[in-house]
């Protein structure tokens, strides 16, 4: 039984050769084949798994691959129903693997053959109607067709073409690809309906002031701006208006700080009146400070409370240099500790900058720290780092921190970019 | 300008002058982000699908079927902000690696230039460090930044003295370098390598100082040039305090600067200000130009060299052949 076997199966694979060009194919047949030869009890499974093989050689062409389809699918056929029958395997291979590898330029005769075939077992009992029989109207509108849109999706991509609301928001601008990233964000905006819930907000952000171009950045990074009770908007912004901020204020309050209208009264009010009393600052000074960077109204107090007692204990500034500072400079307020005292370190005690001078130029720490050393070891380098302006030849710490490197270069080290960059590189 | 295309064909090596008291994984990151930010081609025009779009009739009568026309309407499915940067990645690999206490030239791989850098790794290219220390002091963990450990005179100490301990270390890693070369001293084998000068640590081994010497000495700062194999920064910073110790005296590293790693020196690392994606294309571009010179420069040097040696054995022969006729 296997010797004949195998010299049916060598027969198979010199008449493979022949019909399929490449030798893939071959190899794949033969390697398939020659795995028969053991199993007997497990031919189906690896004629399964001749089936289901769908990668193609890059020689092969499409009319080759049909060729082997119909090899292989001929071959499971005929398994199946030497299955059936148990015995003369091999005589039946032989037969039909030459009748079909001759008649292979016509792959569609045969499947018809194979189906006309009388053995074939068609695997679904059910007699189906076939998909080009003419039915009736009445038919035709009942049967129902299944939307394109898929019920889960990860993305929101196969969801934009037919949602209203997701369209109009990336025709604003609205970065869909970055708020998908939320978790829940995007089942959010898909369940939102454009006229009901967006579109009354937008026109109430356009009323406060907000231009349209901004529209696009205030949803990317507060979407739940979408979801807030119109009433809940109006108070906030009635409430900041009675605190004498003006109306073009408020609008580029909020479109600085996206978060801001999030907050309900009692926050506000409270941050408000926090960062009166902790600086000890006029109503209009707070107001001032709050404008210039809104997210102070956003973030949470207790950073702002540290770095507050950093700047009074460990930096050692007396309170109304910190009050000068933080008007001057608000960004002070939420700047990272470990970073506000390592670039404070190097100013007061390598350059040897006293205190009143850093406070009289509190830009120099919101500069980055690697700027300002290089800068410095250069001057130095050039003996002309003199920071007091009692003496001759005097830097000033504010043009030092912010000019340009080519200005910095010309100006004030009286030298070139190029020799700067040289230096950088002996640092 | 830096386009997708050219983005997408971005590959090779250059190196970048990492600054003082940054982690290089920070650099690393630098780079990549300047690189997709330099990408600013204008984004391509979205493809059009045909939608059936109901038109009003034109009649208005109530109850009549809307006529249905097909337009071609953009696919907004494949808009930008839909669907996200065209480059989310770029496969940016590092070289020897360099602590964040150290400065210098550290060599960056973009691409398929990250397969060239495994073999750096693997061959052996040596290392040049300048070592800024000080005498007096020695600390926890070898640096001018730990704590202090010892305080000691260096009142003693000349120049003399010191290149004597230095000279007995370079002996000391010679002896290392043959003893970590797997190859046994007294064959031929060992005599080959060492004539064609490739005598050297195989693979893994610990750090060798192939070259060490004094460039600046002024009690209590010298200067140290160090080329090394294998080596990490802590070590240099070790060598340093032993060599203190040696002098019968304290020492601690101020500084360790990488000035050279293999075939890149300073002089083409890239600065801070020069970290944005045309520098970076630019640099890999130079240094790929540069190595292509070299190789037909040494091409033809051999080819000239064995030009001569062929002439030169002629010549030889001839007069042999005249002394033999004559």
């Amino acid at each position: 039984m296997s010797m004949a076997m195998a010299s049916a199966c060598g027969q198979l694979c010199m008449r493979c050769r022949g019909s399929l060009s490449s030798k893939t194919a071959v190899w794949r047949c033969y390697s398939h084949v020659r795995h028969l030869i053991p199993r007997t009890r497990q031919l189906l499974k690896s004629f399964d798994g001749l089936f289901i093989t769908k990668r193609l050689a890059s020689t092969q062409t499409g009319l080759s691959w049909k060729q082997q389809m119909c090899c292989y699918s001929d071959l499971a056929e005929k398994h199946l129903t030497a299955d059936a029958k148990d015995n003369k395997h091999t005589k039946e291979l032989t037969k039909t693997s030459i009748t079909q590898i001759t008649n292979t330029l016509m792959p569609s005769t045969d499947v018809l053959s194979m189906t006309e075939h009388p053995a074939f077992l068609d695997l679904d009992d059910a007699a189906e109607s076939s998909a080009l029989e003419e039915i009736c109207d009445e038919e035709a509108i009942s049967i129902s067709v299944p939307s394109s849109l898929p019920p889960t999706s990860t993305s929101l991509r196969d969801y934009v073409e037919k949602s209203e609301t997701l369209s109009k928001l990336v025709e604003l601008g609205v970065n869909l690809w970055k708020l998908e990233q939320r978790p829940n964000v995007g089942s959010m905006l898909l369940r939102l309906d454009f006229k009901t819930d967006v579109a009354p907000r937008l026109m109430f952000l356009k009323e406060i002031g907000v231009k349209d171009s901004c529209f696009g950045y205030i949803i990317t990074h507060n979407p739940f701006v979408l979801c807030e009770n119109i009433e809940n908007l109006q108070d906030r912004v009635t409430y900041l208006k009675s605190r004498k901020f003006s109306s073009e204020t408020v609008a580029s309050m909020v479109s600085r700080a996206p978060y801001l209208l999030n907050f309900n009264v009692k926050r506000l009010d409270n941050r408000l009146g926090f960062y009166q009393q902790q600086l000890q600052l006029s109503a209009s000074n707070t107001r001032n400070l709050v404008a210039r960077l809104p997210k102070l109204l956003c973030v949470s107090l207790e950073p702002v409370k540290e770095n507050l007692k950093v700047c009074e204990i460990e930096l050692g500034f007396k309170q109304n240099e910190i009050q000068h500072i933080v008007v001057a400079v608000p960004k002070v307020l939420t700047a990272n500790k470990r970073k506000l005292t390592q670039i404070f370190d190097f100013l007061h005690n390598t350059m040897k900058v006293p205190h009143y001078l850093i406070a009289k130029f509190p830009q120099v720490l919101n500069t980055k720290y690697l700027r300002v050393r290089e800068r410095h070891l250069f001057l130095e380098y050039l003996q002309k780092a003199q920071y007091d302006p009692t003496l001759p030849n005097y830097i000033s710490l504010d043009r030092m921190v912010s000019l340009p490197d080519e200005a910095f270069c010309t100006e004030l080290a009286l030298s070139t970019v190029e020799d700067f960059y040289l230096f950088q590189k002996t640092l | 300008m830096v386009t997708p295309l050219k983005l997408r064909r971005l590959h090779g090596l250059f190196c970048v002058y990492k600054p003082l008291g940054v982690h290089w994984k920070l650099v690393r990151d630098t780079i990549e982000t300047n690189l997709l930010k330099g990408n600013v081609a204008p984004p391509p025009a979205l493809p059009h699908k045909v939608r059936f779009l109901a038109e009003p009739s034109p009649t208005g009568e109530a109850g009549a079927a809307a006529s249905l026309s097909a337009a071609p309407v953009p696919a907004l499915s494949h808009h930008p902000l839909v669907t996200g940067p065209e480059f989310q990645h770029i496969r940016v690999g590092v070289g020897h690696r360099l602590d964040a206490a150290s400065s210098g030239v550290l060599v960056l791989a973009v691409g398929n230039g990250n397969k060239a850098l495994d073999d750096l790794y693997k061959t052996r290219v040596t290392r040049d460090y300048m070592l800024e220390c000080e005498f007096g002091m020695a600390t926890k963990d070898f640096s001018h930044t730990g704590r202090v450990v010892e305080k000691s005179t260096y009142g003693h100490i000349t120049l003399d003295k010191l290149e004597r301990v230095l000279a007995m270390l370079e002996g000391a890693n010679q002896k290392a370098t043959r003893m970590f070369s797997n190859v046994d001293m007294s064959s031929q084998e060992a005599y080959e390598l060492a004539v064609q000068g490739l005598l050297g640590p195989d693979g893994k081994s610990a750090p060798i100082l192939t070259g060490l010497r004094c460039v600046h000495f002024q009690p209590p700062s010298f200067t140290l040039e160090v080329q090394c194999l294998n080596e990490t920064q802590k070590y240099l910073r070790k060598v340093v305090h032993e060599i203190g110790l040696e002098l019968r005296s304290t020492a601690v590293c101020k500084n360790v600067r990488r000035t050279r790693d293999g075939l890149f020196t300073s002089r083409q690392a890239l600065t801070r200000n020069q970290w944005s994606a045309a520098d970076v294309m630019q640099a890999v571009q130079q240094h790929r130009y540069t190595k292509k010179t070299e190789k037909t420069v040494r091409k033809r040097s051999e080819e000239s060299s064995a030009a001569t040696r062929q002439s030169k054995a002629d010549v030889m022969s001839s007069h042999r052949g005249k002394e033999h006729g004559s």
